[in-house]
C-alpha cells in the first residue's frame, strides 16, 4: 500500500494529541472571565473612579436551578429628571466566560430607572451591577447567585 | 433553528397623563453564544441580538446592548411615562445586519 504524502505520519499523530493536550490544560483557565476582568471592563468604561453603595435594587434569585434563564431585575432610585437621572446601568456576571451581561442606557422619558431581563450563568458566582448618574456619580451593588446547572453548554 | 425572528411588545392601549406604564418586549432567537461547540468539537460562531432600541414618536427612550449572556428569546422590560399620544419604534439589531422591528400606538386620554 502506497502512502499519500498528505496523510498525516504517526510522529505528526503524536505532536497533535500533545498540542491538544496542551490546549485542554491551558483552556479551563483562560475560559472564565474572573473578578480582574469585570474590574478590567470598569476601568475602561469609567477609569478607577470610586463607586458608591446603595440606590441600586438588583434582584436575582438566590438559587438558580437553571443557569441558562436566571431574571435579573434591576431598579435605581432617581428622580428621572432632566437635570437627574440615570444615564446608564450595566451588569456584569464575574463566572462567565465573557462578563458582560447587560447595558442600558436611560432617558428621563422612562419615568423610572427599572428593567428587567433574562440571562445566562455558567457557575455559581456573583452578579455585578453598576449604575452611572447624569451627575457622573457612580453605584454600585453585588448579589450571589447560586446556580444548580450552568448556562454555557457544559 | 432558523426561523425567522418574531417580535412580541405588551404595551397597555390607553394610559392616563404622567402615568406609568411598563412595556415588555419578547423575541424568538436562539441567540447563539459563540461558546459552544458542536458535535464535530467545532465552536458554533456567535449569532446574538446585540442591540435593543425603543424611541416614542421618534425620540429615544430606552436602550440595551445585550451581550452573549443574554438568554434565548430574549424578553425585556422597561418603563415608560406616558404625557402625550403616540406612537412607540421598537428595534432588535442582530449579529448578521438584519433588523427586527415593531412598532405600538399609545393613546394618553
Amino acid at each position: 500500500m502506497r502512502k499519500s504524502p498528505k496523510a498525516p505520519s504517526r510522529r505528526d499523530a503524536v505532536r497533535m494529541a500533545a498540542l491538544a493536550f496542551a490546549a485542554c490544560a491551558i483552556a479551563p483557565r483562560l475560559a472564565f472571565a474572573d473578578e480582574k476582568t469585570v474590574a478590567a471592563e470598569l476601568k475602561k468604561l469609567y477609569g478607577g473612579k470610586p463607586m458608591a453603595e446603595g440606590k441600586i435594587r438588583l434582584d436575582v434569585p438566590e438559587i438558580a436551578e437553571n443557569g441558562l434563564v436566571v431574571p435579573v431585575n434591576v431598579e435605581i432610585e432617581s428622580p428621572m429628571t432632566e437635570a437627574d437621572y440615570v444615564k446608564a446601568v450595566h451588569v456584569f456576571a464575574e463566572g462567565n466566560p465573557q462578563p458582560g451581561v447587560v447595558s442600558y442606557q436611560f432617558t428621563p422619558a422612562c419615568g423610572k430607572a427599572s428593567a428587567a431581563t433574562r440571562m445566562r450563568l455558567a457557575q455559581t458566582q456573583d452578579v455585578i451591577c453598576v449604575a452611572e448618574m447624569s451627575n457622573g456619580a457612580l453605584h454600585m451593588a453585588k448579589a450571589n447567585v447560586k446556580v444548580t446547572i450552568g448556562g454555557c453548554g457544559g | 433553528m432558523t426561523t425567522k425572528p418574531t417580535p412580541r411588545v405588551r404595551v397597555p392601549a390607553k394610559a392616563a397623563a404622567g402615568e406609568m406604564i411598563e412595556i415588555k418586549t419578547l423575541i424568538s432567537h436562539e441567540m447563539e453564544s459563540g461558546q459552544r461547540k458542536d458535535a464535530k468539537g467545532e465552536t458554533i460562531p456567535r449569532k446574538i441580538i446585540n442591540k435593543f432600541t425603543a424611541s416614542f414618536n421618534g425620540k429615544p427612550v430606552f436602550a440595551a446592548d445585550w451581550h452573549p449572556a443574554i438568554s434565548a428569546n430574549p424578553y425585556q422590560s422597561f418603563f415608560f411615562k406616558a404625557t402625550e399620544s403616540g406612537e412607540f419604534t421598537f428595534t432588535w439589531k442582530d449579529d448578521d445586519g438584519s433588523e427586527y422591528s415593531a412598532k405600538n400606538k399609545l393613546t394618553v386620554a
